[in-house]
């Protein structure tokens, strides 16, 4: 109707459409491992848990751990004690913040290495 | 296999850093000569997939979880190259804002699964895949390139991982860093990505695979690259 673009742009829309189902299931990632008693990703230990499969922490990486501290740690508000609709309700903002940080910077990037292109 | 801060030494972060940077300046030269621009759009959705994906925990009851990265069918639909950026861009977001992924690791990190991980799903699916775009020999391409690539990326990091206590130990002998040897780390890791991670790496490769072949065909990178190579 508009441009010969136009078949192509109804498939990207079903594309972002299917990344925003993403982020309305991402719950389902903390869901399941809580579910069947999973724990971290194995070399994803927070202090605690190293000093009890230790007996001690490390020196430098008790230096290093906390260098930086992140506004949404583990996509979570309200840290681990958050209640379950927290943390999936949380989780599924964290999607979405997600996917509008990753696009944004995909868009300037790709507006810096294609703008004399136009 | 996201390395978090205190893991790994300087003298192994450091390097990486350096790795990763000349890994990203020529990606950007790349994608600007390989990308055309009807592929453009497709940059930030593949970003986009990549970190939500990465939001899918899958448990090993009673043991640990782990997720897939899509690294790999974005090098085939996309290129390598472009997997190089947007998934860096991903574990970037994910180390600053989220804590996932040490910011000491980013290069550790984009290393394993932005840099290894799309090239050897990449070479994979190109050894494997015939001539056909379809039938089994292709199916178990896609598989396998997700599937070897994602087991790839997990045994460097457990490579990371396990050189530490060798390469940085305190006065008393006891390992500043990651704290467990090669011997534990490599089967560790080795073990529940061969059995389930890689899998459902592996899985959806394929899958998403036969949908961009059955709806944007022209989007598929890895199928363009071969046949210009035969013409």
């Amino acid at each position: 109707m508009r441009s010969g673009r136009l078949p192509m742009k109804r498939f990207e829309k079903k594309l972002w459409l299917g990344l925003i189902v993403m982020a309305l299931l991402s719950p389902l990632g903390i869901i399941l491992p809580e579910k069947f008693g999973a724990e971290d990703a194995w070399g994803e230990w927070g202090l605690d848990t190293l000093e009890r499969l230790l007996g001690y922490i490390p020196e430098g990486l008790k230096r290093t751990a906390d260098i930086w501290v992140a506004p949404i740690p583990d996509y979570t508000f309200g840290g681990d004690g958050a209640l379950v609709t927290t943390k999936i309700l949380s989780y599924i903002v964290s999607g979405i913040i997600g996917i509008i940080l990753a696009s944004i910077i995909m868009k300037i990037i790709s507006k810096l290495l294609f703008k004399d292109d136009k | 296999m996201h390395i978090p801060d205190g893991y790994l030494s300087p003298q192994t972060y450091i390097p990486l850093y350096g790795v990763s940077m000349a890994f990203w300046g020529i990606a950007l030269k790349k994608i600007k000569k390989e990308v055309s621009a009807k592929q453009v759009p497709y940059l930030a959705i593949a970003a986009a997939f990549s970190f939500l994906i990465q939001m899918f925990n899958i448990p090993i009851p009673g043991g640990t979880s782990g997720h897939a990265v899509g690294a790999g069918i974005i090098a085939l639909l996309l290129g390598p190259w472009t997997a190089v950026i947007s998934v860096s861009v991903v574990l970037i977001i994910q180390a600053f804002v989220f804590g996932d992924g040490g910011i000491t690791a980013i290069g550790a990190n984009c290393f394993n699964m932005a840099i290894l991980m799309p090239f050897v799903a990449f070479w994979t699916f190109t050894m494997i895949k015939g001539r056909k775009n379809s039938g089994v020999r292709f199916i178990s391409a896609a598989f396998l390139s997700g599937y070897i690539g994602l087991t790839a990326a997990a045994l460097c990091a457990a490579f990371m991982f396990g050189i530490q206590p060798v390469i940085a130990a305190g006065p008393d002998g006891r390992p500043l860093y990651a704290p467990y040897p090669l011997s534990i780390a490599i089967p560790a890791m080795a073990i529940e990505h061969l059995l389930l991670f890689s899998i459902v790496e592996g899985v959806m490769t394929v899958a998403l695979l036969k949908y961009f072949l059955k709806n944007e065909s022209t989007l598929l990178y890895a199928i363009r690259e071969t046949s210009y190579e035969k013409v």
